[in-house]
C-alpha cells in the first residue's frame, strides 16, 4: 500500500491508502482518522474516513495547510502500528429481492443500461458467472457484508462483502446515472453495494428494496430517535430475503412503530477474518441468531 | 410572528452559514449558495450575520407579512417591489403588516437573498436552519416554500446597522467569469494534453445547475493516462473506489462534462476529481446562470490562500460599512 496525501482546495486535505479497495486500506484510514480525532488538532472542522481513503476538512486561517500535511503525516506512522480490531455490530437487514419498485424503475431506465434486453439481476448474475438469477440472490446474501463508508448523500452505506476477493459481486454502473431510484433500493456498483437511504438519482444496479429505513430526519423511528442516521462504518450487514407477505408486515410495524431491527454486538478481527473467512463468517453468524 | 408564502417562485429555501460536522455520514453542510450576499442581507436588517434568509433561485416569491419589518435583499440582481413600491438592492426597506413583498424578472446572477428583521425562526436541525432538500432536513419542514405556508419569524434585535452596502462592496456576476482552480486530488489519473485543455477551454454553466453542483460543457473531453483500473473502482477510466469529495472539488464523470460540487454536495463517490475550486470562489459560482461563460485558472496553495485573504478583507469592509 503506498499512501498518497493531496490537498483538495485551500479547505481540505485528501489521503489515499491505496488505490485499490481492500479491508487492510479500511483499517489502516480508520486508524488514522481515530488518531486525526483523538489529537484534537485545532483547525480540524470535519473528519471523513471513506472505503480505502479519507479526507480532513480545516480553516486555512487557523491551521496552516503544511503544518497539518505534517502533522497527518506523523499520525500516518503511529497509526501503522494499530491493532486491526474493531467493536461494532451485526445488523439482519431484510430485502426484498425482484420487487415491483424496483423493477417498474429499471425498466423506466432501461436505454442507459449496458443491457437493455435484462433486468439489473438477469445481467449482474450473468456477469458474475451464476447460471441462474436464484443462485446470485443467494450468493448476494449467504455472507455477511462490512460498512466501509457512509456517504454520498445522507446516510447512505457502502458496504464491501466478506468473502474472498474471487468471490465478491463486481458489477459496472448504469452507463449513464438514473434520475430516480426508489427509497431504500439495495444496490450495487464495482465491488460495493449500497442502501439507497432516500430517493434520487443513482448508477448502482438496483436489486431489491428493503422495508427498514435507515435514514429519519424526523427522528420518529423508534431506532433512529438518538440519531437519524442508522449506519456507521464498521457496521455488518446480514442480507434477510423476504417476500412480498414479510415485506408488508415489516412495513406496517415500521409505521406503527414497533420494528426493532435485530442487532448484536460482535469483534471483528481482520487478521483473523484473513486467516478463515468461512470461520469468522459462521461465528458472525452465530452471534447474530444467538446460536 | 410570520410571513404567508402567496407564491414560492421557483426554487425558494431557507438558508443560513450552514450545519458543518456531518459530511462524514453524508450530510452536506448545505446553506447559502453565497455567503457573502446572505451575511450582508442580514446586517443590513439587524440580524446576526447568520441568521436564516430566503435563497431564491431565477424568480422571486411573493410574501404576504403579519407583521412590520425591514427587509433587505442582496445577491441576484431581483429588483423588490412592497405594495407595487420598487425598493433598491443592497438596502434595507420597511414592508409593514398586511404588505406583500414581491419581485420582477431577474436582471443578473442567479440566487437573491431575502433577508428579514428577526431572522427566519424555523426549527434548527443539527444546529442549522439550511435546507437540504435531499435529506428532507432543515429549513421549512425540510423542503423548499409553498404556496400557503406560513413562515414564522424570530423576534427582531434592538439594533441597527447601516443601510446601504457601498457600490464597490456589492457582486455581480457579468456573461463570464473565471474560476481559480488548485490541481490535485486524482489529477495525475488524466493526460498532460487534457490538464492543459482543462485550463484552455472556453466553458459554460450547464442547465444542470443546482445547489449540488454545477455542470459545465463546451470544453474538450478529457483523456486517461492508461492504466489498470484498481480493484472495487469499476471499469470506465474515470472511476475510481469511491472516495470523499471536497466542497468545490471538480469530477468529470466518463471524461465529458466537469461537475464542480457545491453546498448540497454528495460526499463521495466513484469518479475521479483533477482538484478544486478554491474556496474564495465558491460565492461566485453561485451566482452564475446557465450559459454563463467560464475559464478555469491555474492557482497554487499560495495564491489560494491570498484569494482567501482578499475575500476576508472585503467581508471586513462590509462589516465596516453597516457598523
Amino acid at each position: 500500500m503506498q499512501t498518497r496525501y493531496s490537498y483538495g482546495g485551500d479547505e481540505h486535505i485528501f489521503v489515499e491508502m491505496d488505490e485499490e479497495m481492500s479491508l487492510e486500506a479500511f483499517f489502516k484510514s480508520m486508524s488514522i482518522t481515530n488518531a486525526v480525532r483523538a489529537a484534537h488538532i485545532d483547525g480540524i472542522t470535519e473528519i471523513c474516513p471513506a472505503n480505502g481513503s479519507f479526507q480532513i476538512k480545516f480553516d486555512p486561517d487557523r491551521i496552516a495547510p503544511d503544518d497539518l500535511m505534517g502533522r497527518l503525516r506523523s499520525l500516518e506512522q503511529a497509526a501503522d502500528k494499530a491493532e486491526k480490531r474493531l467493536e461494532t455490530r451485526i445488523v439482519e437487514v431484510p430485502v426484498f429481492y425482484r420487487d415491483p419498485w424496483t423493477t417498474e424503475t429499471l425498466m423506466r431506465f432501461r436505454e442507459r443500461h449496458q443491457d437493455p434486453q435484462s433486468t439489473d439481476l438477469e445481467y449482474a448474475a450473468r456477469m458474475n458467472g451464476y447460471d441462474t438469477v436464484e443462485q446470485f440472490i443467494h450468493a448476494h446474501h449467504a455472507s455477511p457484508w462490512f460498512v466501509s463508508m457512509v456517504g454520498f448523500v445522507a446516510g447512505l452505506p457502502f458496504l464491501y462483502q466478506l468473502v474472498e476477493r474471487s468471490r465478491q459481486i463486481q458489477v459496472p454502473k448504469y452507463l449513464r446515472p438514473r434520475t430516480d431510484t426508489p427509497k431504500h433500493t439495495i444496490g450495487h456498483g464495482g465491488c460495493f453495494g449500497c442502501v439507497y437511504s432516500v430517493r434520487g438519482a443513482g448508477g448502482y444496479q438496483m436489486f431489491g428494496i428493503t422495508p427498514m429505513p435507515i435514514y429519519d430526519p424526523t427522528q420518529k423511528v423508534s431506532y433512529l430517535r438518538e440519531f437519524m442516521v442508522f449506519f456507521r462504518p464498521g457496521d455488518i450487514v446480514k442480507w434477510k430475503p423476504i417476500g412480498r407477505e414479510e415485506y408488508d408486515a415489516i412495513t406496517a410495524d415500521v409505521a406503527a412503530n414497533r420494528y426493532e431491527p435485530r442487532i448484536r454486538k460482535v469483534t471483528f478481527d481482520l487478521d483473523s477474518f484473513n486467516a478463515d473467512i468461512d470461520g469468522t463468517n459462521q461465528r458472525l453468524m452465530e452471534t447474530l441468531h444467538g446460536v | 410572528m410570520a410571513f404567508k408564502v402567496l407564491n414560492p417562485g421557483l426554487l425558494t429555501t431557507v438558508q443560513d452559514l450552514g450545519r458543518p460536522g456531518y459530511f462524514h455520514l453524508g450530510i452536506p453542510m448545505s446553506g447559502a449558495m453565497d455567503r457573502y450576499a446572505l451575511r450582508a442581507a442580514n446586517l443590513l436588517v439587524g440580524n446576526p450575520e447568520g441568521a436564516a434568509a430566503l435563497e431564491a433561485v431565477f424568480m422571486g416569491p411573493q410574501l404576504e407579512f403579519e407583521v412590520d419589518a425591514t427587509v433587505a435583499v442582496t445577491g441576484a440582481d431581483l429588483p423588490a417591489r412592497v405594495d407595487g413600491e420598487p425598493h433598491p438592492a443592497w438596502t434595507a426597506f420597511p414592508v409593514r403588516a398586511g404588505q406583500v413583498l414581491s419581485f420582477d424578472y431577474l436582471k443578473g446572477g442567479a440566487r437573491a437573498y431575502i433577508a428579514i428583521s428577526g431572522g427566519i425562526d424555523t426549527p434548527p436541525a443539527l444546529g442549522s436552519r439550511s435546507t437540504y432538500i435531499i435529506g428532507a432536513l432543515g429549513g421549512y419542514h425540510g423542503r423548499a416554500l409553498a404556496a400557503g405556508d406560513m413562515v414564522p419569524l424570530g423576534k427582531p434585535g434592538a439594533f441597527r446597522h447601516g443601510t446601504e452596502v457601498p457600490e464597490a462592496l456589492r457582486r455581480t456576476v457579468g456573461k463570464s467569469a473565471e474560476l481559480r482552480v488548485l490541481p490535485g486530488l486524482y489529477w495525475r489519473l488524466i493526460t498532460e494534453e487534457a490538464g492543459r485543455n482543462f485550463f484552455e477551454d472556453g466553458w459554460k454553466v450547464a442547465p444542470e445547475a443546482d445547489r449540488m453542483g454545477y455542470r459545465f460543457r463546451g470544453g474538450r473531453p478529457f483523456t486517461f493516462e492508461p492504466r489498470e483500473q484498481p480493484f472495487g473502482a469499476g471499469s470506465n477510466p474515470s472511476n475510481i473506489v469511491d472516495a470523499c469529495y471536497p466542497y468545490g472539488s471538480i469530477q468529470v464523470p466518463g471524461g465529458t462534462e466537469p461537475i464542480v460540487l457545491h453546498r448540497d454536495a454528495v460526499s463521495g463517490g466513484g469518479y475521479f476529481t483533477l482538484g478544486a475550486v478554491i474556496s474564495a470562489d465558491m460565492d461566485l459560482i453561485g451566482q452564475m446562470q446557465p450559459h454563463t461563460g467560464v475559464r478555469f485558472v491555474k492557482v497554487d496553495m499560495e495564491e489560494a490562500l491570498a484569494a482567501r485573504a482578499d475575500e476576508a478583507g472585503r467581508l471586513a469592509r462590509l462589516r465596516e460599512a453597516l457598523a
